[in-house]
């Protein structure tokens, strides 16, 4: 009844190719915005934005970057750790080496890192496909673990091997409260977010659809494997090395290798498969789930004042957490993002269904 | 008139008692690992933390009656996870935590201070934040990884006749490769530097239940020591591989996370002659663990199995514990008794720990811990440590106590801390804000 299109006619072109074509969508959107940049750091405690907001933003950044490889071009990745790893290393170097380097400035350089590690690694993916690929992207992963475990350069030679930053500043604004990080990695997703969705919907976005859905016929139709594989693997790799470097300068402060473990890569791997393949809104589903989810599992018996074990609450959040994981994976294996479009197509026809 | 007056004066002081009672709280957060592969040493560890808090409950009443209230959570020993673990509890009124992991103690160490939440470390953490007079918000106390790896190296030198006969041996490092595991990497050198004996680095990815290629360096290397830098399975999985290559464990040492019974129980006699170095004793007869047996379990209440009570671990749960303890005590003693402490309170109490014999003995740790003392520059307090060996069924001392060579431990700690200033832009605390 009030999700209806009936009536907004196109007149030309450009209203066409909005991202929103939908003036209900369009108002959905600004309202989530408003709440997310003015109500929430007006009203969130610490807690939600230090430990449950932050990390959210971040890592629903880093799955947008692996969706756009593996949702979008069809190219499945264990290296996503390995990405976020060079791009938070890069950026550190950037920052420690050189005084007085703006932070965005190093955040880029972090991300622009990640992408040439990203597209090194992404050339056997011209040769090999599918699972085959993902054993070649694990070897990333290992190789940059090693890399910043032994490397004693990059790690500007600390003794403990873990790197630490401090005093972040934009434009001379010192990043300190919750509220200024958190608005911070916001702006900074919104801004890719925004990039990714007009980058898919554009040729090269369709070109790696193309190449997704069948590589060969893609060819045929003059679509350059090579060109549309790679340019997947940089624009993802520099998403994830910029989520990278946010993890470790706004949400860590202080790292180790082990932040950016292969449980990491998993991590974001199945925040992509649960939120939605080849979907920018399921990024941010599928990091909802993974993130929020185990924390409110968590926090459940204390919430409620039923005194549990520790071990055993734990134990219980993996085993509900993993139930779910199956459960929505029967129910909806397109993800997510399936279910949110499902439910849109029916509030269409609400009150009134064929 | 008397008797309503009466009534009125009951109810104000029930309202008034049952305000304070709420308002008059200690909360301790417990950061504890009771899963993953660190779970058989976090175990006992955080059993040992909480039943101390239940203990103290139940037979003093609290501290100068304020009574203690805890929250746990599990960190699995990852770093993101204690981040997350952190903040959750701060907002219930932390003033004290002890984050049992290194990796996890690294990155709160830039949030402390924004917090105004000082972190005890007992025996672990960053070895240069012994320097209060930079790290005023970390408490390294009794010992860190470089008071360790010198004692260790005193200890060998002593075992060969002589610091001097160290030279042209070989002593390898099997570590835990993570911040854990390197921090003892300066001082070995420092010491491999002074005494000419080659140190070989070998490090093993964590958690360490693959150490193969490790023990194939050992093997082909053939070190004349071998110096234990393990947690969780990775001690016991070293143990076994050593008895594998045949490398004799009398000649394996290791740090004091690497000398608990979960470490060698399973070897069994495979690990007889493996020494460690020892913080604290372990065993139910010191008197504060008979109170825990007899106010904590013997009315059911206990924390984890009583089989467990008094093992190692358990014992330094109960030892980092009570000193949290005396810290809010000291700290009441000056801001006014029978209060809660905020965090900047309790650092206060922190680093002016006096407990001497006497105050341990009356707090039933005699025998488990020597005399300890911070103040504003130094925040370890002491560094006595012995060595104990396991004969196949029990540990046992081997060696009397060592103290860290001051000589060489305080030059890298002020310089290891002044790079950190500067890093971080750190001013140094000014002489009037140790008084404050």
């Amino acid at each position: 009844m009030l999700y209806r299109e009936n009536g907004q006619f196109k007149t030309n072109y450009r209203a066409d190719q909005q991202i929103f074509p939908i003036l209900q969508d369009r108002i959905g959107i600004a309202i989530v915005l408003l709440i997310a940049f003015v109500l929430v750091p007006l009203t969130a405690p610490e807690y939600l934005l230090r430990a449950i907001l932050i990390p959210f933003l971040i890592l629903s950044l880093a799955a947008l970057g692996l969706n756009i490889l593996v949702g979008y071009c069809g190219q499945i990745s264990l290296g996503t750790g390995a990405f976020m790893a060079v791009g938070a290393y890069a950026a550190y170097n950037f920052q420690a080496r050189i005084d007085g380097f703006p932070l965005l400035l190093s955040l880029l350089c972090g991300g622009l890192c990640a992408t040439l590690v990203g597209v090194a690694f992404g050339i056997p993916s011209l040769r090999i496909k599918g699972l085959y690929l993902a054993v070649a992207t694990l070897a990333a992963q290992f190789f940059v673990d090693w890399a910043f475990l032994r490397i004693k350069w990059l790690t500007n030679d600390s003794t403990s091997g873990s790197v630490s930053v401090a005093g972040l500043q934009i434009f001379g604004l010192r990043i300190e409260s919750p509220e200024q990080k958190y608005l911070f990695c916001l702006a900074i997703v919104a801004v890719f977010a925004l990039g990714a969705k007009n980058l898919v919907r554009g040729a090269i976005g369709r070109e790696w659809m193309a190449i997704r859905d069948m590589d060969v016929a893609a060819s045929v139709i003059g679509i350059r494997p090579m060109y549309a594989k790679l340019t997947a693997f940089a624009v993802s790799s520099f998403i994830v090395g910029v989520a990278g470097a946010l993890w470790g300068f706004v949400y860590l402060g202080t790292w180790e290798p082990a932040a950016f473990s292969i449980d990491r890569s998993f991590q974001l791997l199945f925040m992509v498969i649960i939120g939605g393949l080849g979907s920018i809104m399921g990024s941010f589903f599928g990091a909802a789930f993974i993130v929020v989810l185990p924390i409110v599992l968590d926090n459940l018996p204390y919430w409620f004042g039923i005194p549990v074990d520790t071990a055993l609450a734990s134990h219980l959040t993996f085993m509900i957490f993993g139930s779910l994981i199956v459960f929505f994976l029967i129910v909806e294996p397109h993800g997510i993002a399936r279910l949110w479009s499902t439910a849109k197509e029916k509030l269409r026809l609400w009150p009134f269904p064929h | 008139m008397k008797i309503s007056s009466i009534a009125l004066a009951a109810v104000a002081l029930l309202a008034a008692g049952g305000a304070c009672a709420q308002s008059k709280e200690q909360f301790f957060p417990l950061l504890v690992y009771r899963t993953g592969p660190y779970a058989p040493n976090g175990t006992p560890w955080a059993d040992g933390k909480q039943d101390y808090l239940k203990m103290i409950n139940a037979r003093d009443g609290g501290i100068n009656g304020v009574k203690i209230t805890y929250e746990e959570c599990e960190t699995g020993y990852a770093t993101d996870k204690g981040v997350e673990c952190y903040e959750r509890l701060k907002g219930k009124g932390a003033s004290l935590f002890d984050p049992q992991s290194t990796g996890i103690t690294f990155a709160l160490t830039d949030k402390a201070p924004a917090d105004k939440i000082p972190l005890l470390t007992l025996g672990y953490g960053l070895a240069a934040s012994q320097d209060g007079s930079i790290f005023k918000w970390n408490f390294p106390l009794m010992g860190s990884y470089w008071t360790a790896a010198d004692v260790l190296i005193q200890h060998i030198g002593k075992r060969e006749g002589g610091l001097d006969k160290l030279k042209g041996k070989k002593i390898a490092l099997v570590y835990h490769d993570s911040p854990y595991g390197k921090e003892p990497i300066p001082m070995l050198e420092e010491r491999s530097k002074m005494h000419g004996f080659e140190l070989i680095k070998i490090p093993v990815t964590a958690p360490g239940v693959e150490q193969k290629s490790a023990w194939l360096q050992v093997r082909q290397q053939r070190p004349d020591y071998v110096l234990l830098w393990g947690w969780g399975v990775m001690n016991s999985a070293a143990l076994k591989e050593a008895q594998a290559t045949g490398y004799p464990r009398d000649k394996m040492y290791g740090v004091w996370w690497s000398g608990a019974e979960p470490d060698v129980k399973d070897v069994g006699e495979g690990a007889a002659g493996y020494n460690a170095l020892n913080l604290n004793t372990a065993g139910t007869q010191p008197k504060v663990i008979q109170d825990i047996i007899k106010f904590v379990y013997d009315k059911g209440q206990g924390t984890g199995p009583q089989a467990e009570v008094g093992s190692v671990l358990y014992t330094r749960g109960v030892v980092i514990q009570a000193l949290g303890v005396e810290a809010v005590r000291r700290a009441q003693e000056r801001f006014g008794k029978g209060k809660v402490m905020t965090g900047e309170q309790v650092r206060w109490g922190l680093e002016n720990l006096a407990l001497d014999q006497k105050r341990l003995d009356a707090l039933g740790l005699s025998g488990v811990i020597r005399p300890i003392s911070t103040s504003c520059v130094d925040h370890m307090g002491s560094s006595w440590v012995r060595v104990q060996t396991w004969d196949g069924a029990k540990w046992s001392f081997s060696s009397d106590w060592y103290q860290a060579d001051d000589q060489i431990i305080k030059p890298m700690v002020r310089s290891a801390a002044e790079k950190w200033a500067g890093d971080k832009k750190i001013s140094k605390r000014t002489p009037e804000d140790c008084q404050s």
